[in-house]
């Protein structure tokens, strides 16, 4: 739940923005990131953009999710 | 790169040494917590170097005495339940919102601003929108109860959980409880209340308080620096995850929290009553609480016998220790909501605690 997620910003109008992320779009808001700007990449946490971030750290960190979401859809074992 | 995670291997092989006892470092983050499992970093540690979970998955801390609320009006015909998923497996006294989803008044959104159009698309009933999380996600809240009284959409409250990190940890430090050196801080929230936020955890306490992203290097480096700096015997505020996180943080969130909310004493599972620790809709938007709207308030809850979520929270017992883990208490039917949430110790524990075996 505290995790953001990189996303590109594709559209943006006001502080109602699309972003684009792990071949999906979804609807955003820029309210807490005045400074956002079309084309940025950015951390949207809940549907909030909350930070700039650069594409090295954005690529590592889809990867990263990308990897936790694949672990935890793992079948359940009983630990041993 | 892997000479990068030799040299905080070292560092922290070193700290061991030097100390000669067994080291404590707590990650507060539920997000850390599954990326150490998934990366099997406990098992790369010298073994007297522990991670202790925290007290750091919103969902795990939301009091029962909160969710039983929750439930009540999710009963009322008049109601819409707001949601983010994680919360609805959460069990209060005698159900959870999961069981209830037969009836259709739940709805689970990934935005605040979702259960803002779920009030407008619904004139005829009132949303509640069950507003979790840390300072992370605390901004999304009031921005939306903003534009609520902007927008005139007097159909909409919230029923706050929100709660905060660091009155959290100087909570578990204030109890005496000498089992933590030092903590590794949480990424996101970080972006938000700045690492500077910290400070007063190293001033006042004494501990390292070290800021690190998720992946694997990052928290071994972090781990590395607290290391570095209990061998040194110094306590110091760090971030190393600067790609996103500054001293000050996002500013413009944190004006947004402080125009909608204030801190409030506050209810956590398994820490019990903690001072100033959550977020309480101030005066001018109390129309907007759900509590003030429906004439409730919030008592805490007993917890089921046997549960040791609140021990394993604070870092007291490992996941395993509790008699319930494992037996009565599993993901398929979760006791607490440690086991209940994917980002809770016990629930990682019991995916992968064959995995954690030290050394």
């Amino acid at each position: 739940m505290c995790l953001a997620i990189p996303a590109r910003i594709v559209e943006l109008e006001g502080d109602k923005a699309v972003v684009d992320a792990m071949g999906n779009r979804w609807k955003a808001k820029t309210t807490l990131l005045p400074q956002a700007k079309l084309g940025d990449l950015v951390l949207i946490h809940a549907g909030f953009a909350i930070s700039l971030v650069d594409e090295e750290e954005a690529k590592e960190t889809w990867r990263l999710i990308a990897e936790i979401n694949e672990f935890q859809n793992t079948p359940n074992k009983i630990s041993g | 790169m892997l000479d990068r995670i030799q040299k905080a291997q070292n560092l922290c092989g070193a700290a061991c040494k030097q100390l000669g006892r067994q080291i404590n470092i707590m990650e507060v983050c539920g997000t850390h917590t599954v990326s150490i499992f998934r990366n099997g970093i406990r098992s790369t540690l010298p073994k007297e170097l522990k991670l202790l979970s925290g007290p750091g998955c919103p969902v795990c801390v939301t009091d029962q005495g909160y969710i039983d609320i929750v439930l009540q009006l999710a009963d009322r015909d008049d109601c819409l339940i707001a949601t983010y998923g994680d919360m609805i497996r959460v069990p209060g006294k005698n159900s959870s919102l999961e069981r209830k989803q037969a009836k259709t008044n739940i709805k689970v959104i990934l935005s605040s601003e979702d259960a803002l159009q779920l009030a407008k698309d619904n004139p005829e009933k009132t949303v509640v929108f069950v507003a979790v999380g840390f300072e992370t996600t605390a901004p999304a809240t009031a921005v939306v109860v903003k534009e609520a009284a902007e927008q005139a959409v007097d159909n909409f409250c919230i029923l706050s959980g929100h709660k905060l990190v660091v009155p959290a940890m100087r909570a578990l430090l204030s109890a005496k409880n000498d089992k933590i050196d030092a903590f590794l801080c949480p990424g996101h929230v970080s972006v938000i209340i700045g690492y500077g936020a910290f400070a007063e955890i190293v001033e006042d306490f004494g501990r390292p308080c070290v800021v690190a992203g998720f992946e694997p290097l990052q928290i071994m480096e972090g781990l590395g620096e607290i290391c570095r700096q209990l061998a040194a015997g110094k306590a110091e505020l760090k971030s190393i995850y600067d790609a996103v996180v500054t001293e000050k943080g996002n500013t413009a969130a944190q004006e947004i929290i402080a125009e909608c909310f204030e801190a409030a004493d506050g209810y956590w599972r398994g820490l019990g009553k903690i001072e100033k620790s959550t977020l309480k809709l101030k005066d001018k938007y109390s129309r907007f609480d759900a509590l003030t709207r429906f004439n409730m308030s919030e008592t805490p809850s007993e917890e089921k016998t046997g549960c040791r979520c609140g021990e394993v929270l604070c870092g007291l017992i490992e996941p395993p220790e509790c008699g319930l883990f494992g037996q009565n208490c599993t993901p398929q039917e979760p006791i607490g909501p440690c086991m209940v949430s994917s980002e809770g110790a016990c629930a990682a524990w019991f995916k992968y605690g064959g995995i954690s075996i030290s050394g």
